[in-house]
């Protein structure tokens, strides 16, 4: 028995999959430490100031960005899949609404990024 | 006039036999216009090695016998035009993915087709023959679900495209969940609750993961992911009614 390679996987709706997976992965490994960062207010206010702090360097900034980018990738990822899932939406309608999601989580990371500079 | 040379097409064939079960050997064909996938292997089978072992029967996209992996996509090879799929003058044919090979081209679609059967994709019917004809209203919401999805030809190419099937041997496929989806709404089937159970286990509907490389590649242009889509709501439905 032979296995699809990776000519068979290049498409839109599979590329929406990748990117909703590997979001997805990346947060769950952002949230413990998001959670530990929220953690340091009870070690008293200096602590978390300090860490803070660290956090206004420009490669802690950029990465916030793409942080931004993969929470927008994410939610319209989710919410694309929910439309397929519950509207029942055609063979048509997908390819641009993969699109569609993936411009607006761009929009959120841009909007992000010029908010923040 | 002098002849003109003809051009030539480089098609590498998987063949069977060796330790790997197979390798890809090189032919050069001869391009001609309107030339399908179909032709050019049967051309090599006719014209340079008549042990190559391929399937076809309609040559017009009705039967769906004759799907293979064409440059690394499954495709029903007798609608697909050289033109459309070769890059330069370079086509590669392999047999559809995920199915057993049996020799060359050819695979085994018994599981594909076994698993039509564990959907329920028989017709269950309701009516004898001393009743009338139903009359189904081609505008009801169920039967333009069935009008959608019907119009499959068995030819695997959409479970050969299925990563959900290469990850899971026992998934049910997007051809046999389409299948069940269509008969789910067909008001003259009497088997619908045994039916809706066979495709909500863990291989059935809720298995797939809406890469849709399935509604990408089927060469009708139907949406399984859509008829997936449609059994998962209706799965949902009657789990929460306690029918499930």
């Amino acid at each position: 028995m032979r296995t699809a390679d990776w000519r068979n996987r290049d498409h839109p709706s599979y590329w929406a999959f990748l990117v909703h997976r590997v979001s997805g992965l990346t947060l769950a490994l952002f949230l413990p430490l998001h959670f530990w960062v929220l953690g340091r207010a009870l070690a008293g206010e200096a602590a978390l100031d300090e860490f803070l702090r660290w956090t206004e360097q420009p490669l802690v900034k950029a990465s916030e960005v793409a942080l931004v980018f993969l929470l927008a990738a994410h939610l319209a990822g989710g919410l694309r899949l929910l439309l397929i899932e519950f509207v029942g939406w055609r063979r048509q309608a997908k390819q641009s609404w993969v699109a569609i999601a993936a411009g607006v989580a761009l929009f959120c990371a841009l909007a992000f990024a010029l908010n923040l500079y | 006039m002098a002849m003109r040379e003809p051009e030539l097409l480089e098609v590498d064939v998987w063949r069977s036999g060796g330790d790997a079960g197979g390798q890809f050997r090189t032919y050069a064909v001869p391009r001609e216009d309107a030339q399908t996938v179909l032709d050019v292997v049967t051309w090599i089978q006719r014209k340079l090695d008549p042990t190559l072992a391929y399937r076809f029967a309609c040559r017009v996209g009705m039967c769906g016998s004759c799907a293979m992996t064409v440059n690394g996509r499954a495709r029903w090879t007798c609608r697909t035009h050289v033109a459309k799929v070769a890059r330069g003058n370079r086509l590669q044919i392999a047999p559809l993915a995920n199915l057993p090979v049996v020799r060359d081209l050819v695979v085994d679609m018994r599981a594909f087709f076994d698993k039509w059967a564990k959907a329920g994709g028989q017709f269950t019917p309701t009516a004898s023959r001393r009743d009338d004809f139903v009359r189904v209203a081609p505008d009801t919401p169920a039967r333009r679900e069935v009008d959608a999805a019907i119009e499959c030809i068995g030819c695997g190419v959409c479970y050969a495209s299925c990563d959900i099937v290469a990850w899971n041997p026992a998934y049910l496929g997007p051809a046999a969940l389409n299948r069940a989806w269509t008969l789910q709404n067909d008001v003259r089937d009497g088997d619908h609750p045994a039916r809706l159970a066979a495709v909500a286990g863990d291989a059935g509907c809720h298995a797939c993961h809406t890469q849709a490389a399935c509604t990408e590649r089927c060469p009708k242009q139907l949406s399984p992911t859509t008829s997936i889509a449609g059994l998962k709501r209706m799965t949902a439905r009657a789990a929460l009614k306690g029918e499930l």
